[in-house]
C-alpha cells in the first residue's frame, strides 16, 4: 500500500498575512489554479475542422 | 369517391400558451443554434474549454450523489464501495469548483457580459453563489468532527445576519435535506439557464486587438447571433 501523498494526521499549516490568514492546502489550490489558467492562455489549442 | 386528407401541420397558428411558448422556444432557439455542429474559430483556445469542464464535473457529482442517495449514509460510511463513492463524490466537487473559478477568471478578463450576454454572466455568478452554499451543506452532512466545527463556527454568523432560525445549521436533517433536494434543484435549474443563455447569444468573442492582425481570430464582426459589443 502507498502511503498517502501528504501526511493528514496532523493541525494543518496556515500562512499568516496581516489579517489574512490562509491554509497551505488552499494556498496551494489556489496556486495550482493561477498555474493551470496561464497554461490555458499560453497552449496552443489543435484547430478543429468543425470551426468557422 | 375521395375523401379529403387533412394536412400535417395546421397552418393557422392558434391563440393557446403551449403554441405560443412553442414558438417563441423556437424562435430563441432553433435547432441548429441548440445544438451547433460548429463554433467560432475563436473559440479553439483551452480558456474556452473550462465551463464544459465545469459541467462534467457537475455531471459526476450528480451521478455519484444520486449512487450515496441510493444506498444511504450507513453504506457510504462503512463500505469500501461506499467510501469510494464518497470520495468521488468529494473530489468531484473539487473539480467543479477549481474549474468553475478559472472559467470565471476567464470571461471576467474577457469581458463576457458584452454583445448582451449580461443574462448568461448574472446566471453563471448567481450559479456560483449557490453552489457554494450546496457544497457548504454538503461539509455540514459529513457526520464528523469537520462537519461539527464547521457548523458550530457557522451558527454565529449566521445567527448575526439574522438566518439561523430559517437556515439553522446545527439541524443536520434539514441541511441533508437542503443539500440533497433544494439546492441541487436550484444548481441545475441555474445552470441549464446558463447553457441556454450560452447557445442563444453565442460564446463571447475575445476583446479587439488594434494593434494586431485581428481578423483571424474573429475579433472583427458581430458575434454569432449577430451582436455587437455593448
Amino acid at each position: 500500500m502507498l502511503a498517502a501523498l501528504v501526511d493528514l494526521n496532523h493541525p494543518g499549516h496556515y500562512l499568516h498575512w496581516g489579517f489574512i490568514q490562509l491554509s497551505v492546502a488552499n494556498a496551494l489550490v489556489i496556486l495550482a489554479m493561477l498555474v493551470v489558467f496561464a497554461l490555458a492562455i499560453v497552449i496552443p489549442f489543435r484547430a478543429s475542422r468543425r470551426q468557422r | 369517391m375521395t375523401t379529403q386528407v387533412p394536412p400535417a401541420v395546421d397552418p393557422v397558428e392558434t391563440p393557446s400558451w403551449t403554441g405560443g411558448l412553442r414558438r417563441a422556444a423556437v424562435r430563441a432557439l432553433p435547432p441548429e443554434k441548440l445544438l451547433p455542429d460548429k463554433q467560432p474559430s475563436y473559440v479553439a483556445s483551452w480558456v474556452y474549454v473550462f465551463g464544459v469542464l465545469t459541467l462534467a464535473a457537475f455531471v459526476v457529482i450528480l451521478v455519484s450523489g444520486v449512487v450515496l442517495v441510493w444506498r444511504g449514509p450507513s453504506w457510504w460510511h462503512v463500505s469500501k464501495v461506499g467510501l469510494f463513492f464518497n470520495s468521488i463524490h468529494l473530489w468531484s466537487v473539487e473539480l467543479f469548483f477549481f474549474f468553475m473559478v478559472i472559467h470565471l477568471w476567464g470571461k471576467f478578463f474577457m469581458a463576457a457580459w458584452r454583445g448582451r450576454r449580461r443574462a448568461t454572466w448574472i446566471t453563471g455568478v448567481v450559479s456560483f453563489v449557490v453552489s457554494i452554499g450546496t457544497a457548504f451543506t454538503g461539509y455540514l452532512s459529513q457526520q464528523n468532527f469537520d462537519s461539527q466545527w464547521i457548523s458550530t463556527q457557522a451558527k454565529d454568523g449566521l445567527n448575526s445576519v439574522g438566518v439561523g432560525a430559517l437556515f439553522n445549521v446545527m439541524n443536520f436533517g434539514q441541511m441533508l435535506l437542503w443539500h440533497v433536494l433544494l439546492l441541487p434543484v436550484c444548481v441545475a435549474v441555474l445552470v441549464g439557464l446558463h447553457l441556454l443563455l450560452v447557445r442563444h447569444r453565442g460564446v463571447v468573442r475575445p476583446i479587439k486587438v488594434r494593434s494586431a492582425v485581428p481578423a483571424r481570430l474573429g475579433a472583427d464582426g458581430p458575434g454569432p447571433d449577430g451582436s455587437k459589443e455593448a
